[in-house]
């Protein structure tokens, strides 16, 4: 009998551990795109526990529509990061501050 | 029993992929460590019934996405050591962030609220159960419009992701089909007027 709370604990260790991607990989858009992965990755996880215990499949439902705009932003995400890489030769997050003021 | 023990072996070897996607210092160890997260992840999904949705994140990220991360990772040549600046700088940052984030929220979810008590474990569907016939339902009824949605915003992907990165290079022989087609018997052929020539004079 594993209890609910299990999943939402790794779930919310996961989404922790994708926030301290994000704070120390904060020049490399690569990794910064991966931590955003691994965060849907633990939404997800909480929308299918959730889905499980309580007996309703809209959760999964769910779940699929998320992983359908997730497929998007990936692709859409990693096509802007080739452009950007054409032009500057470099993906570091410091070297995009044109439209700083 | 063997539940619990696949659970706790398959949750805390996503948990250790994670931490070591965001840790690695190069980005294709971090990729292959996120492809070992995904596959835990599916393992706990397939514990929690939602068999369909498993397959799929195997599939879908771990066959595409990640093969499109790898694939740009391995084109783009990267500089990791300038990329590394700063990681020792905001490391105790982050994980107090982290680490106060993680305890409010077990706080939250932990077992006082979200316990077997609360959620008992539902029983186990019967062998001939099909997830995927009861998500296919679902989504070809209820969820009609949010499913074409969906089609409609994979459609945009893919026309941006093209639009975004395809350019013509100077020097590349292409066809101009607007000029083919607008081309008409004039330009093509060419009618010369000219007196017959007599075949008397090779004679």
């Amino acid at each position: 009998m594993i209890p609910l709370s299990n999943y939402l604990i790794v779930a919310a260790i996961l989404f922790s551990l994708s926030i301290a991607g994000i704070f120390i990989n904060r020049k490399n858009i690569i990794i910064l795109l991966m931590s955003i992965e691994l965060m849907l990755l633990a939404v997800n996880l909480n929308f299918i526990a959730f889905s499980h215990y309580l007996g309703d499949s809209a959760g999964q439902v769910f779940v699929f529509f998320i992983l359908t705009v997730a497929a998007a932003e990936a692709a859409i995400g990693l096509a802007i990061l080739i452009v950007l890489f054409r032009k500057r030769h470099s993906i570091n997050v410091d070297d995009v501050s044109d439209m700083k003021g | 029993m063997i539940e619990q023990i696949s659970f706790y072996v398959f949750a805390g070897l996503l948990i250790f992929a994670a931490s070591m996607v965001i840790t690695m210092r190069n980005p294709v160890h971090s990729a292959l460590f996120l492809v070992m997260a995904f596959f835990n992840a599916a393992a706990l999904w397939l514990l929690l019934e939602a068999e369909f949705l498993a397959i799929t994140l195997v599939l879908v990220y771990v066959g595409a996405v990640m093969v499109l991360f790898l694939f740009v990772i391995m084109m783009l040549d990267i500089d990791v050591a300038r990329l590394r600046d700063g990681f020792a700088r905001y490391l105790p940052i982050a994980a107090v962030v982290a680490v106060i984030m993680a305890i409010e929220m077990i706080l939250v979810v932990g077992p006082e609220h979200f316990g077997l008590a609360q959620f008992a474990e539902p029983a186990r569907h019967a062998s001939d159960y099909s997830n995927t016939k009861e998500l296919g339902n679902l989504l070809y009824t209820v969820y009609l419009y949010p499913f074409e949605i969906a089609a409609a915003i994979l459609l945009v992907a893919i026309v941006a992701a093209i639009a975004l990165t395809m350019r013509r290079r100077d020097g590349t022989r292409h066809q101009k089909i607007e000029e083919q087609i607008a081309v008409k018997a004039p330009d093509r052929v060419r009618v010369v007027k000219m007196a017959s020539e007599s075949n008397e004079a090779g004679e």
